[in-house]
Formats: C-alpha cells, sequence, structure tokens
C-alpha cells in the first residue's frame, strides 16, 4: 500500500502542515462539502478538496483521514495550519485541478493496490 | 469522448436530456464549490459534483456548461429536473463517487477545465 | 454592432437566503446579451460577474436591487443591498476569504472566489461599503472593438 510520502513525492505536493507520512493511504475521497465528506469519506481516505478553512483539520481527525490535498493552488489558512499542527494532520497543497490530481491519484492507488 | 460513452463508462443514467448522445466532451471541471466552477478561464461541457441542488444548473447555465452529472447516487430532487429543463442542461446521474468518475474520465484522456486567468 | 441600438435595462429585487430565485436577474441578462449579439466571451464575463454579485447579496446582505443597462458602448451592472456591509474590502477581495457560515459552504458557495471572480470578468470594478449598512457595487463591461478580438 502507498504511503502519504509515496504520495508526495509521486505528485510533487507542497507539505504545509506534517503530521504521519507514513501513513498508508487506502482510498481516496472527494469533496468540498464537509457533510459529505463526513457521511462518506473512510478510515486512511486521502482527501482531495479546495476547501482551506479549518474545519477542514476537524473533519479530518473525526474521519481518521490519513491527509489532506488542497487544489487549485490555494493556500491553507494560517488557522488551519495552526490546527493541522496541533492535531497531526497532514495538510498539502498543489497548484493541480482536482480533476488533475484525482486522475493521477486513481492511476496510483490502481496500481499500488495489484502489488 | 461522446456523451454516450461518458454515461456508459461511469454505469449513470440521463436524467435530463438536451444534448445528443454524440456530444463530443473534452473537458471536466470537478468541484462542489459554485464559485470554482464560475472561475474557469475556458469552458468545459461536463461539471462533475455531489451537490444535488438547482443552483448548480444555474451556475452551470451561466458558465456555459452543458452537461452536469452528479455523483454518489445523490438524490435528484424535481426542481433540480425542472431547473435543467428550463435551461437546456443535460443532467446525469452516477451511483460512483467523484474519486471514480474522474479517474475514469481521466484514464480516458478528457482534461480538465483550465482555471484562473 | 448597430450604433442606433437603443439602451435596454432591466432592475432585479433580491432577498437576502433567497436561494431559490438566485440567478434570475444574471440568467436574464444573459439572454438580453445574447440576443443582441454580443460576442460569447463577453456574455459570458458580463454573466458571470452578474451573478457572482447577486449571489453575495443572497448570500451576505438582507436585501438589494441588482440593476443592468446594455448600450453601444459598455454592459453596466450595479448592485445595491442594505446588509451587514464589508469591514476590510481588501482582504474580502482576497482569493480564499469568506465569511460565509457552514450551512452555505454545503450549498456549494463560500468559497472566496466571488469577488476576485467579478474583478476578473470586470474591465471596471467598483466596491464601496458602509458597515451596519450596505455595499454598492458597480461593474462595467465595455463594448468595443478591442474588447471583441480578446475574447472572441
Ligand atoms: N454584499 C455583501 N455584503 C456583505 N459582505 C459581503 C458582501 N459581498 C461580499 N462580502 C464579504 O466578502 C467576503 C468575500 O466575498 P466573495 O464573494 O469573494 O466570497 P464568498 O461570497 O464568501 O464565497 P463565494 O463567492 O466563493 O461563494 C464574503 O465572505 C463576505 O464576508
Ligand atoms: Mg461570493
Amino acid at each position: 500500500m502507498l504511503t502519504i510520502h509515496d504520495i508526495v513525492e509521486k505528485l510533487g505536493l507542497d507539505v504545509k502542515a506534517q503530521g504521519d507520512l507514513q501513513k498508508d493511504v487506502a482510498g481516496c475521497y472527494i469533496s468540498d462539502l464537509l457533510s459529505d465528506v463526513m457521511a462518506n469519506s473512510k478510515d486512511h481516505d486521502l482527501w482531495v478538496t479546495l476547501q482551506t478553512h479549518p474545519n477542514v483539520v476537524a473533519v479530518a481527525v473525526i474521519k481518521g483521514i490519513s491527509g489532506v490535498i488542497i487544489t487549485n493552488n490555494r493556500t491553507p489558512e494560517a488557522e488551519t495550519v495552526k490546527k493541522a499542527e496541533m492535531e497531526k494532520v497532514t495538510i498539502l497543497t498543489s497548484p493541480h485541478s482536482t480533476f488533475d490530481i484525482a486522475g493521477r491519484l486513481y492511476q496510483l492507488l490502481m496500481s499500488g493496490s495489484d502489488k | 469522448m461522446e456523451l454516450s460513452g461518458v454515461v456508459e463508462l461511469v454505469c449513470g443514467r440521463i436524467v435530463v436530456k438536451e444534448k445528443d448522445e454524440s456530444f463530443d466532451i473534452t473537458a471536466v471541471c470537478t468541484t462542489d464549490m459554485m464559485s470554482d466552477v464560475l472561475h474557469f478561464a475556458k469552458k468545459g461541457e461536463l461539471l462533475v459534483t455531489s451537490l444535488n441542488q438547482s443552483q448548480v444548473i444555474m451556475t452551470a447555465e451561466i458558465a456555459d456548461i452543458p452537461v452536469v452529472m452528479v455523483v454518489l447516487g445523490k438524490k435528484i430532487e424535481k426542481e433540480m429536473t425542472a431547473m435543467a429543463e428550463k435551461k437546456h442542461i443535460t443532467l446525469l446521474s452516477t451511483e460512483l463517487p467523484m474519486f471514480t468518475v474522474c479517474g475514469m474520465l481521466y484514464a480516458k484522456g478528457l482534461k480538465s477545465c483550465v482555471n484562473g486567468k | 454592432m448597430a450604433s442606433n441600438r437603443r439602451t435596454i435595462e432591466g432592475c432585479f429585487q433580491l432577498m437576502g437566503g433567497a436561494f431559490a430565485g438566485a440567478g434570475a436577474a444574471s440568467s436574464e441578462l444573459k439572454t438580453v446579451l445574447m440576443s443582441l449579439g454580443v460576442p460569447q466571451g463577453i456574455v459570458r464575463r458580463a454573466s458571470i460577474a452578474a451573478f457572482e454579485a447577486e449571489m453575495n447579496v443572497i448570500i451576505h446582505a438582507v436585501a438589494g436591487t441588482l440593476h443592468y443597462e446594455v448600450t453601444p458602448a459598455k454592459i453596466h451592472i450595479d448592485v445595491t443591498d442594505m446588509g451587514p456591509g464589508i469591514e476590510d474590502i481588501d482582504l474580502a477581495m482576497q482569493e480564499g476569504y469568506s465569511t460565509a457560515p457552514d450551512w452555505v459552504r454545503e450549498m456549494g458557495w463560500g468559497a472566496g472566489m466571488g469577488l476576485p471572480n467579478i474583478k476578473r470578468n470586470a474591465d471596471a470594478f467598483k466596491l464601496d461599503s458602509v458597515v451596519g449598512e450596505g455595499t454598492t457595487l458597480e461593474i462595467n463591461i465595455f463594448l468595443t472593438e478591442e474588447n471583441y478580438a480578446d475574447n472572441t
């Protein structure tokens, strides 16, 4: 199984808040609606979103998210980074769109699961 | 990729049909935030979203996006269907999650809408 | 474009929280511009700017009006509302800054991209606000040959 660290390397992501980079990534959930993520994401998912506000961290903790990727060149709010560091949630950023990140992650996770 | 091909790929269904099955889809926008849809400098042909509200259709009309797909089998209320009919937006539904939909469309060579200026 | 074209205008009442009717003004403006043969790129810019402005009243204010006027020279949109106003306009203009409450975010708004989107699509843009009273927004998109070459 791929770790957050592998994904950071392979997708060239910026680490804005560092949690446990050795965490496994079991799958991926994409949504910008926190209630949707609360209802439908799974333990050890990587969460792809363009939301930058501190509530993202709370949802990630509750749902056991392995890491959050913020897309579209958006930077997490200072408060979000602070909270993430406190809670040991990894926050990553990318200049690419959600669609492109999703596409590349899908290829990575699918080939990773063949191993 | 043709509209019919997209529908088949995601095991989806056409809820409101305003385009031919052969309508060509090349660029995709994936988001739940409406201002993000309105941020795209170049229009795409397909918006993939988990929001199941009429607002999405209104936004698609303003942003010139002719096809909207609602993922994860979110229930499409009749207000949204009526709005799609009124605005001539093709509305699709799939049980698959956003990640799988995007992954499969990306693998077929579809591109992301271009962001920014 | 015919220089003898008359001015076309429209005025809409906007109510805070009234998501159901949201977009009616922008949609009408879009239809008007298309029927006048305005190039698609410009129609899109005007509709997006108007829609974001309309949504801001519905999301952040109590009530307001959107008025548009199309002449051969320009598309003019002004939006005035009664509402909380904006304390720090520079901050509000920053991409990603939003004070939208959670329930608004769950409806797909509140990414903090509306005002930047308006600015990007307008040729001229003026935002004034008095805290505790309201906000006025003026958008102009010029209809010149140069504009056409840029956007078609
Ligand atoms: N008409 C208004 N009245 C009061 N405050 C406003 C108004 N318009 C904007 N604001 C303030 O400016 C902020 C930024 O506005 P902007 O349109 O960029 O983002 P948003 O409306 O919060 O989210 P989005 O537009 O992405 O849905 C708002 O969150 C709000 O605090
Ligand atoms: Mg806004």
